[in-house]
C-alpha cells in the first residue's frame, strides 16, 4: 500500500483508492460502456422521415400558389390567347356581352380605390401606432391596442353592411346622389387597413433601440422632434413594409367594397359616382358569366394573385435592400 | 431669440400630439361606431327565435340557424384541416429548416397565400375543389379552399411561439440525450401550446367572417349541413345577400350583431388564454 | 514563491495522489464558429473519477471547450472542429457516432438553472422516460434516488408536483442535476454551476461533487479560483491573451502542484489576481 503525501504539510494523506484496480492507469472504467454507440438505421430513418414529414407539410404552402395558378390562372388562360395579354390589360372597354374585355376602366378604379384609402387611412394607422408606442401611458395602450386587434378582426361583410347601412345615406344627404362610390369606399377601406398598417408600424417602432430616443431627448429635443426626426426615419422600412401591405389589402378588398361602391361599368367622373372594380366586377359577373365571359373573369383573378404576389415581392426586396443599407 | 425657438418647438411639439392622440381617438371612434350601431339595431333581434329558428317564406322571416350551424361546421373543419399541416410545417421552419433556397420560397409562397385576395381563393375553390374533383357546393370544398387561406397565419404565429421557447430549456434535453423530435415534442410544442392555441382561435374568427371564399364553394342554399359534402350558407354570406336585397334589414342588423359577437367570442377567448399563459410563466 | 501562494486560498481537500485513468484524451483540438479561431492546439486528458476545473478569464473559450466534450456545440450552426477527442478511446467526432447517446453519457448542467416548465418529479422523470423507462414504481425510485444524490431531496420530497420553477435557484440548480443524474451519465460537464445560485446551494453543490466523484467523472469550468482549489484534483489553465486570437491551454496539473508551484507565469499572474 503506498502512501503519498500532502505536498504542503508533509503529513501522510490515506490514499483510498490506490486498491481499487479499476482506477489504475489504462484499466477500463467500471461504470462505462466500452464503446461508443452509433446511430442505428433505425433512429436515422426515422429521424430523416420525420423532418420530411414536416418538410411536406411546409411545402403545402408552395404547392397552393401552384395549385392557384394552375385552377384559376390555366381557367383564365383562354381569354390571353384570344384576346392577347396587352389588349387585355389595357383595352379601355369592358363589355363582355359585346366581346370586348379591356380591364384598364378596372385597374385605373382598383388603383383609384387605393391610393383614396391609403391617403385616408395610413396617416391615421401611422398616428395610431406613434400613440401606442410612444404617447400613451401603459394603461391607455391596454385600451387602444385591444381596439386595434378588434377592427384587425371585424369580418370585411360587416365592414361593407355598415357602409351600406350608416354611411351611405349620411353620404347621400351631405354630397347628393345615392351615397355609392368612390368617397365611401375610401372611408370604408381606410378604416379596414387601418389596423394592418397600425401593428405593423407599431412593431416598427418598437424594435427601434430605446438608446436612440435617450439620445434625441438628451439632445434637448421635444417628444415629437424625436419622433419625426429620429425614430419614423429609424422605422422607415418597416412603415413602408406596413403601407405595401395595406395596398394589397386595400386592392384585393371584395366584400366590403362590393357593397358600397354601386358598381357600375364606368370610370366614374366623381367621387361620388358608382364604380367598378377588379375585384367587384368578379362577383357582379359571375352569376351569369359564361363562356369566354367567365373565362376572362378568371383572367381578372389570376391578374389579381399577380398583383399580390408583386406587393410581397416589393415588401422583400425593400426589407432586404433596407437591411443592407444599415 | 433662444426662448422663441423654445416656444416654437414646444407649439409645434403641443399641435402634433394632439393630431396623434386625435388619430388615436378616431380609430377607437371609428370600432365604437361600428360596434355601437351593430349592437343597437341588432340587439332586439336576439331572441330564441331568432337564434335557432329557421328563416321562412321570401323575407326570410323567422331566424337563421341554419346559417349558424353552416358556420360553425365549415369554420371547424377548415381549422380541422389547416392546424396540423400548419403547425407542423412551422416545427419545420423553426427547428429543422437551414436558411436557403427552398426556405426562402416556402416563406414567399406562405406570404404570397396569405396576401391573396379572397374572392381569387373563391374561385380557385370553384375550379378545384367544387367543379374539378366534384364535391359540388360543399363545407368540404369550403373548408378546404379556407384551410389554404389559414394556413399561412397558423404557420406564422406557431413558428413565433416555437421560437419564444428559450435556447437554454431545449439546452436542457439535448444535455439529457434527447433526440430532435423528442426534444420538440416533449419540451419544445408544450411549452409553445398556449401561444399556438391563441393563434388557432384568431385564425378560426378569421375563418367564421370570409365571405369571398364561402360563397363560391359552399353555395347560398339555406340548409343546415350534416354530411361534409352538404351545401349552406354562412352567416356573413347571408349577411350580404339580405343587405343587397335590403328587404328584411331587421334581420340583417341580427345577423350581423351574431356575427360580430362570434368573431368578439374568439378574439376575447384568445386574448384571455395569452394573458392567463403570461400570468403562469411569470 | 509557494509560501506566498499558499496564503491566496483555502487548503486544499486532501485526495488520492495518485494516477487516475483518462477519461477523455484530448489532442490537438482546434474549434471554430464559422471563421473564427476559438480554441487552438489544446491537448488534455482528463481523469476518470476525478474532479478537472477549467479556469481562465471570462470569454477565454472554457465553456466552448466544454461543449465540445459532449457535442454541444454540433447544436450551434457554422461551428467546425478539428483534431480528437476520445472518450475511453473512442473519437467521439468519428462519423457515424450518435450525439445524441454520447450526450445522455456525458452529462452537462448549465450556469443558469434551467429546469423544464412542469413538476419537480417529472424534471427528473423526464430523461429516464426518454430511455424507455415506463414502470410507476422504477421511475418513483430514479427519481428518489437521483434527487438524493443532488442533495436536495428532503427539500422537495413533500412538494414533487409544484412546478421545477417555482423552486430557489440554488433548489432548481440542484434539481438540474439530479435530472441529470436520473440518466445515470459516466460524466458530468458543470458549466459554472454556482455562479447564479446562493452560497449555502454553492456549498451543497460542492459537497455532491465530492460524493459523486467516485463513479462520475466530474469537469467543472469556475471562474473562483478558491472554488476550483477546493472541489478539484486536476486544474487547467486556460488564456486568451489577444482578443480576437484563438485560447490556448497554457498549464495543466494537479490541482495542488498548479496552485502552489504554477509552471507558467502567465498562470501565476491570474491566480495570483493580477488579471482577469
Amino acid at each position: 500500500m503506498t502512501e503519498s503525501r500532502d505536498p504542503r504539510t508533509g503529513e501522510p494523506v490515506p490514499d483510498m483508492c490506490v486498491d481499487d484496480p479499476a482506477d489504475a492507469v489504462g484499466a477500463p472504467d467500471p461504470h462505462s460502456d466500452s464503446t461508443l454507440s452509433t446511430i442505428s438505421k433505425a433512429t436515422y430513418f426515422k429521424e430523416a422521415a420525420l423532418r420530411n414529414l414536416f418538410l411536406l407539410c411546409a411545402c403545402v404552402a408552395v404547392a397552393g400558389v401552384g395549385l392557384i395558378f394552375l385552377f384559376v390562372g390555366l381557367k383564365g388562360w383562354p381569354i390571353f390567347a384570344k384576346v392577347g395579354i396587352w389588349q387585355f390589360l389595357t383595352g379601355a372597354k369592358w363589355y363582355p356581352t359585346k366581346e370586348f374585355f379591356g380591364i384598364l376602366p378596372l385597374i385605373v378604379n382598383s388603383l383609384l380605390a387605393m391610393v383614396g384609402a391609403l391617403v385616408l387611412g395610413a396617416p391615421l394607422a401611422i398616428g395610431t401606432a406613434v400613440f401606442l408606442s410612444e404617447v400613451a401611458s401603459p394603461k391607455l395602450r391596454e385600451l387602444v391596442r385591444p381596439a386595434v386587434e378588434l377592427l384587425a378582426g371585424i369580418p370585411s361583410v360587416v365592414y361593407g353592411f355598415f357602409g351600406l347601412v350608416l354611411l351611405r345615406p349620411i353620404i347621400a344627404r351631405l354630397f347628393g346622389g345615392l351615397g355609392f362610390g368612390l368617397f365611401t369606399v375610401w372611408l370604408i377601406l381606410a378604416v379596414m387597413i387601418l389596423p394592418t398598417i397600425a401593428a405593423l408600424t407599431e412593431d416598427a417602432l418598437r424594435s427601434v433601440p430605446e438608446g436612440i430616443r435617450e439620445a434625441s431627448y438628451a439632445m434637448g429635443a421635444t417628444k415629437w422632434q424625436t419622433i419625426w426626426r429620429v425614430l419614423l426615419p429609424a422605422a422607415k422600412i418597416g412603415i413602408i413594409d406596413a403601407i405595401i401591405l395595406g395596398m394589397g389589402r386595400a386592392i384585393g378588398e371584395t366584400m366590403a367594397v362590393v357593397m358600397v361602391a354601386g358598381n357600375a361599368r364606368v370610370i366614374p367622373d366623381g367621387i361620388f359616382k358608382p364604380f367598378l372594380t377588379l375585384t367587384t366586377v368578379i362577383v357582379m359577373d359571375m352569376p351569369y358569366a359564361s363562356g369566354d365571359h367567365r373565362t376572362a373573369l378568371f383572367g381578372v383573378a389570376i391578374i389579381l394573385f399577380i398583383i399580390s404576389m408583386a406587393f410581397v415581392a416589393a415588401i422583400r426586396v425593400i426589407s432586404r435592400f433596407g437591411k443592407e443599407m444599415s | 431669440m433662444q426662448s422663441r425657438e423654445r416656444m416654437d418647438k414646444r407649439i409645434t411639439n403641443g399641435i402634433a400630439l394632439g393630431v396623434i392622440w386625435l388619430a388615436a381617438l378616431a380609430t377607437v371612434g371609428a370600432l365604437g361606431t361600428i360596434l355601437l350601431y351593430v349592437v343597437v339595431n341588432g340587439i332586439g333581434q336576439l331572441t330564441p327565435a331568432f337564434i335557432f329558428g329557421w328563416p321562412h317564406g321570401v323575407n326570410m322571416d323567422g331566424g337563421i340557424w341554419p346559417t349558424i350551424q353552416a358556420t360553425l361546421y365549415v369554420t371547424a373543419l377548415a381549422m380541422l384541416i389547416t392546424t396540423p399541416i400548419a403547425v407542423l410545417a412551422a416545427v419545420y421552419l423553426a427547428e429543422y429548416a437551414v436558411q436557403g433556397r427552398l426556405v426562402s420560397t416556402i416563406r414567399f409562397a406562405a406570404d404570397s397565400l396569405a396576401s391573396v385576395p379572397s374572392i381569387v381563393m373563391g374561385l380557385f375553390g370553384l375550379s378545384l375543389f367544387v367543379e374539378g374533383i366534384g364535391m359540388g357546393f360543399s363545407v368540404l370544398a369550403a373548408a378546404l379552399a379556407l384551410s389554404f387561406l389559414l394556413l399561412p397565419i397558423i404557420v406564422r404565429t406557431t413558428e413565433e411561439s416555437i421560437r419564444a421557447v428559450p435556447k437554454y430549456i431545449r439546452w436542457g434535453s439535448y444535455g439529457l440525450g434527447a433526440s430532435k423530435w423528442q426534444t420538440v415534442s416533449r419540451i419544445v410544442l408544450p411549452s409553445a401550446l398556449p401561444r399556438i392555441t391563441t393563434g388557432v382561435i384568431l385564425a378560426a374568427g378569421r375563418a367564421a367572417g370570409e365571405t369571398a371564399v364561402v360563397i363560391y364553394t359552399m353555395g347560398t342554399m339555406i340548409n343546415a349541413p350534416v354530411s361534409p359534402l352538404d351545401p349552406g350558407r354562412t352567416m356573413p354570406v347571408h349577411l350580404m345577400l339580405m343587405a343587397q336585397e335590403g328587404i328584411n334589414m331587421p334581420a340583417a342588423y341580427g345577423t350581423a350583431l351574431l356575427l360580430v359577437l362570434m368573431v368578439l367570442g374568439f378574439n376575447l377567448t384568445a386574448r384571455y388564454i395569452g394573458r392567463r399563459n403570461r400570468r403562469m410563466q411569470g | 514563491m509557494s509560501d506566498k501562494l499558499a496564503s491566496h486560498f483555502m487548503a486544499p481537500k486532501a485526495g488520492p495522489a495518485h494516477d487516475h485513468g483518462d477519461k477523455f484524451k484530448v489532442e490537438k483540438l482546434d474549434f471554430f464558429y464559422g471563421k473564427f479561431n476559438a480554441l487552438t492546439d489544446i491537448t488534455v486528458d482528463i481523469k476518470r473519477h476525478a474532479v478537472t476545473a477549467f479556469i481562465g478569464p471570462s470569454g477565454c473559450g472554457k465553456s466552448t471547450f466544454l461543449r465540445c466534450l459532449n457535442r454541444m456545440n454540433d447544436l450551434i450552426p457554422g461551428t467546425r472542429v478539428e483534431g480528437k477527442i476520445t472518450l475511453d478511446g473512442n473519437d467521439i467526432y468519428a462519423p457515424g457516432v450518435d450525439p445524441v447517446d454520447l450526450r445522455r453519457r456525458v452529462g452537462m448542467i448549465f450556469q443558469q438553472p434551467n429546469p423544464f416548465p412542469m413538476s419537480i418529479y417529472d424534471n427528473v422523470a423526464y430523461g429516464p422516460k426518454l430511455h424507455g423507462v415506463r414502470k410507476k414504481s422504477e421511475l418513483d425510485g430514479i427519481v428518489e434516488e437521483s434527487l438524493k444524490r443532488a442533495n436536495v431531496w428532503k427539500e422537495v420530497k413533500d412538494i414533487m408536483g409544484r412546478g421545477g420553477l417555482t423552486l430557489s435557484g440554488g433548489q432548481q440548480q440542484r434539481l438540474c442535476i439530479a435530472r441529470v443524474l436520473a440518466v445515470e451519465p459516466e460524466v458530468l460537464l458543470m458549466d459554472e454551476p454556482c455562479s447564479a445560485i446562493d452560497p449555502t446551494s454553492v456549498q451543497k453543490v460542492e459537497d455532491l461533487m465530492a460524493e459523486l466523484k467516485d463513479r462520475i467523472t466530474i469537469v467543472i469550468v469556475t471562474h473562483n479560483m478558491q472554488q476550483a482549489a477546493r472541489v478539484s484534483d486536476y486544474t487547467a489553465f486556460f488564456l486568451q491573451e489577444l482578443a480576437g486570437e484563438p485560447a490556448h491551454l497554457i498549464e495543466y496539473d494537479r490541482t495542488a502542484s498548479l496552485f502552489t508551484t504554477p509552471k507558467d507565469r502567465r498562470t501565476e499572474d491570474y491566480i495570483t489576481g493580477r488579471f482577469g
